[in-house]
């Protein structure tokens, strides 16, 4: 039923594409479907975050970073000249919702940047949008190798500012290896979700190369209340740790109900696991686990104490990797529209291709010909209801 | 065998549940034969109401049994309430049409309340429920006045899930050498078995059970002996609608997520098991909710566990063809 009505929504959604890049077309033969560059003297960056939903914290943090930068040009005078300003969709966490928003974004309001969205389910429903109407699009948080490659061929005006679910399910593989010496690993994953099953995926095959054994792989689906069956047949095979690359209403639900089965082990996990709700849901079940991350707010590097000082004096918290992401996405954004030609979409893309060496929070920031960034990864351990840096794995 | 014990155990407090939704679901199938599509959905908004009703009591922070109460009967009376109004506004002007219209509306009740309780907060909207009573031209009377401040601007909850918290601490037992059992699945199947035994008292042996099973058999003569059809049926959701409510609290109180759309599936798998322990039938309803989570456990927990959903619809199909009366139904005679 929920397929169908998606379906539904993304053929209306796609009627209306086609019928409204007709537009630019009659105006300007020479360049169909590009983005119409802005005539007035504002810059407009669309953003779309699952604001509310099952991970409503990824898309509220990420909106706060991108505010942060918005506000931090601006007051340098902003691009080129040019006051910035940001228009935020919901995406409710749904991938129908998130093609909806960018194209609502792109046609309607059209943006010069659009930001967005951290889950890659939902990245790989606004790509081809972005793409097939030549806005320039960057995702913040979506590590799944497709958001920006379309089977072989890399998608022109999509670009991501984290690294991929390769890397990054390698580098649990390898800490949980090297670093902890575990032997045997059971795998529950969201069978659902594109991101969970690539790391899960990733995940086995370094740990199998590294001579570790996968004990089990079980599924659940988002939004299950009772992983308790999983879980039992889990705790039969006696693993040292559970490797679950979800997303932390999930996981927080898991965890809970390990402990309520008697089960000791840690939980291994991805930077879906980045948000306050992990702990508050979690509470004393999720402690001692370890998760990969973009970066730690530990890291005493000025670049990144100067950020979270500017964050936590703007929104009184400490910024969680996701709001990280969104400030480096649209960071990288800004810089590239202060170098580009002129502010057409094209132009846009190019510059943005070009980034080499940015100084992010998150890390030194190179766009890579598949339209990657290639940074270091964080592990952390939760400890105390927080998340604390362990060590750092480079790429 | 321990790993065995555990499956057993997790499929029954799973079971538990179903069946306590599924014996709503019966009650009314019994009386109109209508399956009300909105019960799941009854369900949800009870878990909703127990929440509200538990942040304004502050019970995450000092839970005592006395709140607990509070929760359970707030939460009873909000689903009873909207069981009775589903009831009249959507159900009774449609009784006698043909029985799909009212099959089509309760769908429609159905998604109605999970995208109704989608919508963004009267708090985001910089409203309150009373300048929402007052749009409607709708005077607050003085009375209600308290009632009314106390209503959650907070509402609707919008996608998000939310955090419930537990209406009393809960305890681990470890039996057997190394099964784990806790006392919310201990409470639950006491509660669901004493459900069942209570509506098998009140439908064989009260004069309401009576009048329910004479509304049941043709309203019309019912109504011609002097029976109050309307009252019968009216209760009738009442008392399935605060099961409902029961069943969400003890699910939410040991699964600590709630959102607006947790009870599409449960109210799904309970039908399946109202209908695989025969539809209308009591003892049915029980015996079909606890077989599907143990087929659901012993699925997910010894084969593939992305199965798990696919089994309770295969028991449905499997059900229909051997024997559509379910296991303990009554085989009817169609007459034409």
């Amino acid at each position: 039923m929920h397929a169908a009505r998606a379906l539904a929504i993304l053929a209306a959604s796609l009627a209306v594409v086609a019928c409204q890049s007709k537009k630019p077309e009659a105006e300007a033969p020479a360049r169909p479907a590009a983005a119409p560059a802005p005539a007035s003297d504002k810059i407009l960056v669309g953003h779309v975050g699952s604001m509310t939903g099952s991970e409503a914290t990824f898309g509220q943090s990420t909106d706060n970073g991108i505010k942060l930068a918005i506000e931090q040009w601006n007051a340098k005078g902003g691009v080129k000249g040019k006051t910035i300003s940001l228009r935020t969709l919901d995406s409710q966490g749904k991938p129908e919702e998130a093609a909806v928003a960018a194209t609502r974004l792109i046609v309607n309001d059209k943006v010069n940047l659009l930001l967005g969205e951290v889950a890659s389910s939902r990245s790989l429903a606004m790509a081809p949008v972005a793409d097939g109407n030549g806005t320039p699009m960057i995702t913040p948080s979506s590590t799944n190798p497709r958001v920006t490659k379309d089977k072989d061929k890399v998608r022109p005006f999509v670009f991501r500012v984290c690294f991929i679910d390769p890397f990054q399910g390698t580098v649990m593989a390898k800490f949980a290896r090297n670093d902890r010496k575990i032997d045997r690993v059971a795998i529950l994953r969201d069978v659902g979700n594109d991101y969970s099953m690539g790391l899960a995926d990733y995940f086995l095959a370094k740990f199998k190369e590294l001579g570790g054994t996968i004990v089990d792989d079980q599924s659940y689906k988002a939004g299950d209340q009772d992983f308790k069956a999983q879980l039992t047949a889990i705790k039969n095979k006696n693993p040292q740790a559970i490797y679950v690359p979800g997303y932390y209403t999930d996981v927080a639900l898991i965890a809970r109900q390990a402990r309520e089965l008697g089960m000791k082990q840690p939980l291994l996990g991805g930077d879906g696991w980045d948000s306050s709700k992990l702990y508050e849901i979690g509470g004393k079940a999720i402690e001692g686990s370890f998760f990969s991350n973009h970066y730690s707010p530990d890291d005493p590097s000025p670049r990144i104490q100067d950020f979270v000082k500017a964050y936590k004096a703007r929104y009184g918290a400490v910024p969680d990797g996701l709001a990280a992401q969104g400030y480096d996405a649209a960071m990288v954004g800004f810089d590239a529209m202060n170098r580009a030609a002129d502010g057409s979409g094209a132009a846009v893309r190019d510059a943005i291709a070009a980034t080499k060496d940015y100084p992010g929070v998150t890390g030194i920031i190179t766009i890579d010909a598949n339209h990657d960034a290639v940074k270091p990864a964080v592990v952390l351990e939760v400890k105390d209801g927080k998340s604390s840096y362990v060590t750092t794995v480079a790429p | 065998m321990t790993e065995f014990l555990q499956h057993v155990v997790n499929g029954v407090s799973l079971g538990t549940i179903y069946a306590l939704i599924a014996l709503g679901y019966t009650m009314v199938y019994g009386v109109l034969k209508l399956i009300n599509f909105a019960h799941g959905d009854v369900y949800m908004a009870a878990a909703f109401a127990g929440f509200y009703i538990a942040t304004a009591l502050d019970v995450r922070d000092h839970p005592t049994i006395g709140k607990a109460v509070v929760v359970f009967l707030g939460a009873m009376a909000v689903a009873g309430a909207m069981g009775w109004a589903i009831e009249r506004f959507a159900y009774r002007p449609l009784r006698n049409r043909p029985r799909l219209a009212t099959l089509i509306t309760a769908i429609g009740i159905s998604f109605l309340l999970e995208y109704g309780f989608q919508l963004p907060s009267l708090q985001a909207q910089g409203r309150t429920f009373e300048e929402v009573l007052r749009g409607w031209g709708w005077g607050v009377p003085g009375w209600l006045d308290a009632l009314v401040g106390a209503l959650p601007s907070t509402f609707p909850p919008g996608p998000t899930p939310r955090f419930f918290p537990e209406p009393f601490t809960r305890v681990d037992w470890t039996v057997f050498g190394g099964v784990h059992v806790s006392n919310y699945d201990v409470v639950s199947f006491l509660v669901a078995v004493g459900f069942m035994l209570g509506l098998q008292w009140i439908v064989y042996r009260t004069r309401f059970g009576t009048a329910m099973r004479a509304v049941s058999f043709d309203p019309r003569v019912a109504g011609l002996m002097g029976i109050p059809v309307n009252r019968v049926i009216s209760a009738t959701f009442v008392l399935g609608s605060v099961l409902a409510a029961v069943a969400a609290l003890l699910v939410a109180g040991s699964r600590p997520r709630i959102d607006p759309i947790m009870g599409l599936m449960p109210g799904l798998k309970a039908f399946v098991a109202a209908v695989f322990g025969g539809i209308g039938n009591v003892p049915g309803a029980m015996l079909g909710g606890i077989a599907l989570g143990l087929a659901e456990e012993m699925v997910a927990g010894y084969t593939v566990s992305s199965f798990r959903d696919g089994i309770a619809f295969a028991m449905l199909i499997l059900v229909l063809i051997l024997r559509p009366e379910g296991l303990l139904g009554r085989v009817t005679v169609e007459k034409v």
